[in-house]
């Protein structure tokens, strides 16, 4: 691609954003309830694969999806139910499971690899996709992203505008309070835990039946579960923030497609690793940003005080804890 | 104890079983070709030797970590990392004319390049408040991306590169096997002494306890006068040097060149040991035995049943979910009655 059009790559990054938005927003409402479900790069694997599977087996595209999310679902109560029911650490769990859940679906899907199979297909608004610019970024997509897209104000309608978000956020901040409250803390993780995993199983189909289409080893889509579960500490455990930097994710790697083409000498495995130290730095620069110093420094600087109020955002206090039920 | 590990195992054997029938393999055969293609001969059983030998050595490192509360998921790199400086020792030594030297060069480089990738994330988790597992994982995959440019790149092979790797390297710079045994004499010694050392280590130093203090409860080690940030640095440095001494041995001994998977996924690998080790020290070598023996007998499978051999990675992970999950449950109906 040697014309530089703004428009086709800001179409691409809101496509290729999709699934890794929707994994993201998944992993917002878990760790939200205090639950950290590590075992995304995995789940997503094998949800990719299932709702392959799925859609080809039975040639229903919503088939696939809903096995999917199914298979996410199904991940995220085995992390749940150890770690709320057994007590054990979910970061264990969560680990074993990734690994675990990626050896599986190349396991159970060796038939399926490399076979031609269904793809959801672009679905245009009438008139909205015909607007200049906004037409064909946000109006000419896949049922999929469209749903993503949804997702992000639903996520923060559901958190921050709704009773059970309300209770949801309770249980994340502190279990005991809720529960002296009357909110059952192992139920509104658990029933979170299982939807939030659902969203990163969509997530998974999504990957398999849209953005990166069919099934093989390497699929593509790995290290994108990683790459989800960091965009939520980025994002401060805010949808907004999340999708935001889910959608500045997807533009880098589009841009590194580019850089691609400009450094034709250098290995596409380098530009391929080049994300992750990007994490790891913006990730040191979001607890620089926490540091006492920085704070007061930012009082007097309102550029400043702006940037370190955008990149802060503090987790759930109860996260990844274990808390010792009297029951 | 033994009650656990029954429970464990038929739970893995219900569920592998459900797998492959899913996956239209069948059950007892597959079971069989695992055993024969692991225990079957000599040979077999010299490969997963092969295999044990790094697995123990990244297993020991992570013990040091755990013991501190330190998840260090980033072990994988520093096998990388630990590969990467042995080739770069062994290619400067091959026309020193000192074989021996220079291996014994490699493989303390190997320690000395593991250990430098465990201090970076052990920085970033102590003075840049990441979390060590996203620090580690990050650098896993750097880790990775410069293998591959350097066996593409800087490395590669006279005339074309390609993914079988570097150069291999002359006869004189492998690690010396016993001919007619095929076993590394050296490597086996380096896997014991690593247990023992590090069974020492956590035991009977003071260096050990600090460990322990530390992993137990932070801020009343701290209040007692200990260190905990240098401290888990050097845990790190613990766990970094162990592991890139496999990654030197997998390089010197195993594949006599860089190749992109050098790393084999033992470092993984290895942290599902130790969490089915229970942190034991003593067990861990048998473990990573038995799942050696798992990884080997399943690099057949997909010759002769078209059986993909991730397989032995689903054992695995049954396995460590099964017994922690058994270990917990036992735990609950004791505490309750």
């Amino acid at each position: 691609m040697s014309e530089f059009d703004l428009t086709i790559i800001l179409a691409g990054v809101v496509a290729g954003a999709a699934p890794v938005l929707l994994a993201t927003l998944g992993e917002t409402i878990t760790e939200r309830s205090g639950i950290i479900n590590l075992s995304l790069d995995g789940t997503l694997l094998l949800s990719a694969m299932t709702g392959f599977a799925a859609a080809l087996t039975t040639g229903s595209i919503l088939a696939g999806f809903a096995a999917a999310a199914a298979v996410g679902a199904a991940t995220a109560a085995v992390v749940a139910v150890f770690a709320i029911r057994l007590g054990l650490a979910q970061v264990a769990v969560g680990f074993v499971l990734t690994l675990m859940a990626r050896d599986l679906a190349y396991v159970l899907g060796g038939p399926f690899a490399r076979v031609e199979g269904p793809l959801v297909g672009l679905a245009p608004i009438p008139v909205l996709s015909g607007l200049p610019f906004m037409g064909p970024m946000l109006f000419n997509q896949s049922l999929p992203v469209y749903f993503s897209m949804a997702m992000i104000f639903a996520v923060w309608w559901y958190l921050y505008r709704t009773p059970p978000g309300l209770k949801l956020r309770c249980v994340g901040e502190n279990p005991d309070g809720a529960y002296a409250r009357g909110i059952d803390p192992d139920r509104t993780q658990l029933i979170h835990a299982v939807a939030g995993g659902a969203l990163v199983g969509i997530a998974g189909a999504a990957f398999s039946l849209c953005i990166k289409p069919g099934w093989g080893q390497p699929q593509g889509c790995e290290g994108a579960g990683w790459i989800a579960l960091a965009l939520v500490i980025f994002g401060g455990w805010h949808p907004f923030k999340v999708a935001l930097g889910a959608y500045l994710f997807a533009f880098l790697q589009v841009m590194s497609i580019h850089l691609q083409a400009w450094f034709p000498d250098v290995p596409a495995q380098v530009f391929q690793a080049a994300p992750f130290p990007l994490m790891i730095f913006i990730l040191v620069l979001i607890s620089l940003a926490q540091r006492e110093s920085v704070l007061r420094l930012a009082q007097e600087h309102p550029v400043l005080k702006a940037l370190v109020n955008a990149l802060t955002g503090a987790a759930p206090a109860a996260l990844g804890r274990q808390r010792k039920s009297d029951s | 104890m033994s009650l656990e590990l029954a429970a464990a195992a038929a739970v893995v054997l219900a569920f592998t079983t459900m797998v492959l029938l899913f996956a239209g393999a069948p059950p007892l055969e597959t079971f069989r070709q695992i055993v024969q293609g692991s225990l079957g001969s000599w040979i077999k059983l010299t490969y997963v030797i092969k295999v044990w030998i790094p697995l123990t050595l990244a297993s020991c490192g992570l013990l040091y970590t755990f013991r501190i509360g330190l998840w260090n998921i980033g072990v994988e790199g520093q096998v990388m990392a630990g590969a990467v400086l042995t080739t770069f020792i062994l290619r400067s030594g091959v026309e020193s004319g000192h074989p021996g030297l220079v291996l014994f060069a490699g493989l303390l480089a190997g320690i000395a390049g593991g250990a430098f990738w465990a201090i970076l994330a052990g920085y970033l988790k102590t003075r840049g408040g990441v979390h060590e597992i996203f620090a580690g994982l990050g650098l896993n995959f750097v880790a990775q991306g410069m293998v591959l440019w350097l066996i593409f790149g800087p490395w590669k092979q006279p005339g074309i590169a390609s993914m079988s790797g570097t150069e291999t390297f002359p006869d004189a710079l492998w690690l010396p096997y016993i001919e007619h045994l095929r076993i590394s004499p050296a490597g086996i010694g380096m896997a014991l002494l690593a247990v023992v050392l590090t069974a020492a280590m956590l035991r009977y130093t003071r260096f050990g306890l600090y460990l322990k203090a530390i992993g137990s409860n932070e801020k009343a080690a701290f209040f007692f006068g200990l260190r905990p940030r240098t401290t888990m640095i050097l845990a790190m440095i613990c766990a970094g040097g162990f592991a890139g001494l496999a990654g030197g041995f997998q390089v010197a001994g195993v594949y006599h060149r860089l190749i992109p998977a050098i790393s084999s996924g033992y470092g993984y690998l290895a942290l599902l040991v130790v969490l089915l080790s229970n942190f034991n020290v003593w067990v861990t070598p048998l473990v990573a035995f038995f799942f050696a023996a798992l990884n080997v007998g399943s690099i057949q499978l997909p010759m002769a049943l078209q059986l993909d051999s991730s397989l032995s990675g689903v054992i695995q992970g049954t396995l460590v979910l099964a017994a922690l999950a058994v270990h917990a449950l036992r735990t609950r109906i004791r505490r309750a009655s």
